[in-house]
């Protein structure tokens, strides 16, 4: 196995990953990216082209229902159709006559489970070098390089993620070499032939961002800016200067020629582009907050964020969520203080707690790694029903990804993004029986045709196993 | 020092140790023997000194037995990691504590793990507190195919990790190999094949040995290797490798191998069973992370087992210096495969066994270690339900029969931060 490998361990300083994410509250629906102001900004670039596949009106009876949003149903119906959610309730929900029914007893639905932190398609699998597309690492600043020019749809991990760990939606995050990585692209996990076929209609850009050990290893290495943790927040104030005086000059009678970066980072100053920070000690993500509101943007989510629970009380009050593992810990010396509890703790202080996985591996049991950390809650005394910790890797990923309208929970109106759990899906005995994107089945793990296979899998070794 | 000495004396005198005779019976539990037997509901665990005189349903317990009521608990043996480089590695990335390798070094075979393990170092007492007691301690390579002599531990709060020192040679000889040898896999097994006789020809006079390839000390720490009094752990994964690996055999039939990783070994599962070779294997990898994993899958224990391989999961380059505590995590996720069609997983008692008399048994200790069989180690943990559930938390440690803390510095920043906001006096003065 080659675990870890994504992540910002190795003292190579290329193989950096791993990612900082900053977005705020506001949540734009609205698919195009910043500097709506801009000279002459394309309308959409690299418009999303997914539409959803062909559903069956379908309803799910007898089965236990997390909603994403803190409730439970038992013995309850959910009811799909046109490829969204139709209605949620009890057994006396109303369900017309010609539709399919599936017997849910003694199984589990949720929300399509969702990851704010991959790189998948940008750190794919096989992971060879020629593979490395997750970090320009050639400046601290590149505001300017978009993830999904990067992300390879023939990812054999997309389609792990979906069989294993009921993944519907993903935000696919540039690497943390840099301090601002780029832009994100967030996906709906369909298999396609290209990542417009994959980009959710309508879903606001993230932007990433970086604090900490890595970008000033990677260029402190090189013997430039940044070397250390004060020239992280210098460059990264500077580079704020910059954009708003470029900003400023938008609406001049002689706009400044289009500038990709800065057209990313007035995204952010202007509330449509969400900030995506990765950051993992506390002292750090109150650098951060500070320097947030010296610039005027707020930060949606710091991820990695294996400290927060040192100010859970802040994160609460500013309205941040915390993007975090379970129980990660250890692999460099700003992940030492990590606990197990950080998630427990930050719900308990009313801080938003999102589980990612940053991880090919760990995307397809996302569901596990949020019943590990209820458990910890639990054993220091901290209870938090399964319900609310359903939400952790369902709405409230949703949210940070500027998504959570249309997608995230079982609320009728909204996409059919959604699981069957052949058990709890908090038990480790637990798997996904059944996944829908738009309504579409498009993975039955009773049926070996409705399991995708990638192009690079096709007549390999092992290709359409169970995996 | 003076404080790390009290320490340990302030340890001693709360939990006894193997000095005074001391008997203790751990009743009403459910009893996982963990030799894949069925467990036992309401079973007494019968502890004397260091070892386990008996576990059952039918033990007479003695007048003078200290009792443990463990009615509505599990209780099993400890875990035992059959492949990781816990004590070698505080933080990953803080190269000053990282004894996984010696890339730097001119020794290879000859360096062991034994001098570098730190019985203090952090992960292991987070991995205690989790239920892990026992490990294989492997170095990682540097320089040569070779990594050198690697040890069986205990996770003990003592002073004295080392069960088994030099329990084992470790060798890369799949794409790791390919690159520490020069280049490709033939290097590989010309340097292996090499290295080997290089050895022979210094145990035929070790005086004279002189060689461009290798020094004296790691000849030495070969020849016990090629007699098969040393066991030779080979990190392999592809099919066509494990095979190449396993015709090394002929050569040196003496070797005793134990395969680790494998990621592809369901596909070549009869030879190996046939080889009697026995594997440490990856248990969830299921992507192709290079060329040498394409039919990677989570059946392979399974599929392995199905096929008469002797088999257990071992943890290699999967955060295998901090996160054995996902040992029982995998195994249970080898149990959800059963209720996956068309894929192979383990039962319940098998995936149990995994993780404690077959490493056990594999690093040729099961006699002594992995079990609660009468005479094993006394590695008891007491766990709030079942082990391999994610809900369930571990109660009580016990290594060599001595009752572990729990206590590590992951629980004291939670506590600390209980309450994130400060009191009077800064969080500093919170302990």
């Amino acid at each position: 196995m080659k675990f870890g490998a994504l992540l910002a361990v190795v003292a190579g300083g290329m193989a950096v990953t791993g990612c900082a994410a900053t977005a705020a509250e506001r949540n734009t629906a609205s698919a195009s990216s910043a500097s709506t102001k801009a000279a002459e900004p394309a309308k959409i670039a690299f418009p999303s082209t997914y539409r959803a596949y062909p559903s069956t009106p379908t309803a799910v009876t007898g089965v236990t229902i997390y909603d994403g949003e803190g409730g439970r149903i038992d013995n309850g119906t959910v009811f799909m159709s046109g490829g969204k959610i139709n209605s949620v309730g009890g057994p006396d929900t109303a369900i017309p006559a010609d539709v399919m029914i599936l017997d849910g007893s003694g199984k589990y639905v949720t929300p399509g489970i969702i990851d704010v932190h991959s790189h998948l398609g940008d750190y794919p699998t096989p992971s060879v070098s020629a593979h490395s597309d997750g970090n320009e690492a050639t400046s601290p600043v590149t505001p300017q390089v978009w993830a999904e020019h990067s992300v390879w749809p023939q990812d054999p991990g997309f389609s792990r993620a979906m069989a294993n760990g009921g993944i519907t939606s993903l935000q696919i995050l540039p690497g943390s070499a840099n301090l601002f990585g780029g832009r994100s692209a967030t996906l709906k996990n369909v298999p396609a032939r290209t990542v417009q076929a994959m980009k959710f209609p309508g879903a606001p850009y993230g932007m990433k961002m970086a604090c900490g050990e890595n970008p000033k290893r990677v260029y402190g290495s090189r013997s430039r800016l940044p070397s250390t943790r004060m020239g992280n927040l210098a460059l990264n104030r500077q580079t704020w200067i910059d954009a708003q005086a470029y900003r400023d000059k938008l609406d001049d009678a002689k706009p400044p020629k289009r500038d990709l970066g800065k057209e990313t980072l007035v995204g952010v100053l202007d509330g449509e582009i969400l900030v995506h920070n990765h950051c993992y000690r506390a002292d750090e993500l109150a650098q951060i907050i500070d320097m947030s509101k010296e610039f005027g943007y707020k930060v949606t989510a710091f991820h990695h964020a294996v400290e927060s629970y040192k100010i859970a009380d802040i994160l609460a009050e500013e309205g941040i969520c915390s993007a975090i593992w379970a129980d990660w810990w250890g692999f460099k010396m700003e992940a030492y203080d990590a606990i197990p509890e950080n998630a427990a703790l930050l719900q308990q202080a009313g801080a938003c707690v999102i589980i990612h996985s940053d991880d090919e591996n760990q995307i397809q049991r996302l569901n596990q790694e949020a019943a590990k950390a209820q458990a910890d809650g639990r054993a220091m005394g901290i209870e938090i029903s399964d319900a609310e910790v359903i939400k952790w890797i369902t709405y409230n990923p949703a949210k940070a990804m500027g998504i959570e309208e249309m997608t995230g929970s079982l609320m009728p109106g909204k996409m059919a993004d959604m699981v069957l759990w052949n058990g709890d899906p908090l038990s480790v005995y637990s798997r996904p029986e059944k996944v829908w994107i738009d309504g579409a089945l498009m993975f039955d793990s009773n049926d070996p045709k409705r399991r995708p296979v990638s192009d690079f899998e096709l007549g390999q070794p092992g290709e359409g196993d169970v995996k | 020092m003076n404080r790390f000495t009290l320490f340990l004396t302030a340890a001693a005198m709360t939990f006894g140790g193997p000095i005074a005779a001391q008997t203790v019976a751990i009743t009403g539990g459910k009893v996982i023997v963990g030799d894949g037997s069925a467990p036992i509901e309401g079973g007494t665990v019968l502890i004397r000194n260091d070892r386990v005189v008996a576990a059952g349903s039918n033990v007479t317990i003695p007048a003078d037995a200290q009792r443990i009521d463990a009615t509505g608990k599990w209780v099993t043996p400890g875990i035992f990691a059959g492949f990781s480089r816990v004590g070698l590695v505080e933080v990953g990335a803080v190269r000053q504590t990282n004894d996984s390798n010696a890339g730097d070094s001119v020794f290879s075979a000859a360096l062991d793990v034994q001098y570098a393990i730190n019985p203090f170092a952090s992960p292991i007492a987070v991995n205690r507190a989790a239920g892990v007691t026992r490990a294989v301690v492997s170095p990682s390579t540097g320089s040569s195919i070779f990594g050198g002599y690697g040890a069986v531990i205990d996770l003990g709060q003592d002073e004295n990790p080392i069960t088994r020192a030099r329990a084992f040679q470790f060798v890369e000889l799949g794409e790791t190999g390919h690159r520490r040898a020069g280049g490709s896999r033939a290097a590989a097994h010309i340097h292996f094949r090499a290295l080997l006789n290089e050895a022979r020809t210094y145990a035929r006079n070790p005086a004279a040995f002189d060689s461009d390839l290798l020094k004296a000390s790691d000849a030495k720490a070969l020849l016990p290797v090629i007699n098969g009094q040393t066991k030779l752990l080979v990190h392999v994964e592809s099919a066509n490798d494990i095979l190449k690996v396993l015709e090394l055999r002929k050569d040196f039939p003496a070797l005793k191998m134990v395969l680790v990783g494998v990621n592809e070994g369901w596909r070549v599962a009869d030879h190996i069973a046939a080889s009697g070779v026995p594997v440490l294997a990856s248990a969830l990898s299921d992507l192709p992370y290079g060329f040498e994993d394409l039919a990677a899958t989570q059946s392979n224990i399974g599929r392995m087992k199905d096929a008469g391989v002797k088999v257990a999961i071992g943890m290699i380059n999967d955060r295998d210096a901090h996160q054995l505590r996902y040992s029982v995590q995998y195994a249970g996720n080898l149990v959800a495969l059963n209720k996956v069609p068309r894929a192979t997983g383990l039962t319940w008692d098998e995936a149990f066994a995994a993780i404690s008399s077959g490493p056990a048994e594999i690093m040729g200790m099961g006699a002594q270690l992995g079990s609660l069989k009468a005479g094993r180690k006394a590695d008891v943990v007491i766990w709030t339900g079942d082990p391999l559930e994610l809900s369930t938390q571990v109660e009580k440690v016990m290594i060599d029969g001595v009752v572990q803390t729990l206590s590590n510095r992951q629980q004291r920043l939670r506590d600390r931060y209980r309450n994130p906001t400060p009191g009077a006096l800064p969080k500093a003065y919170d302990r």
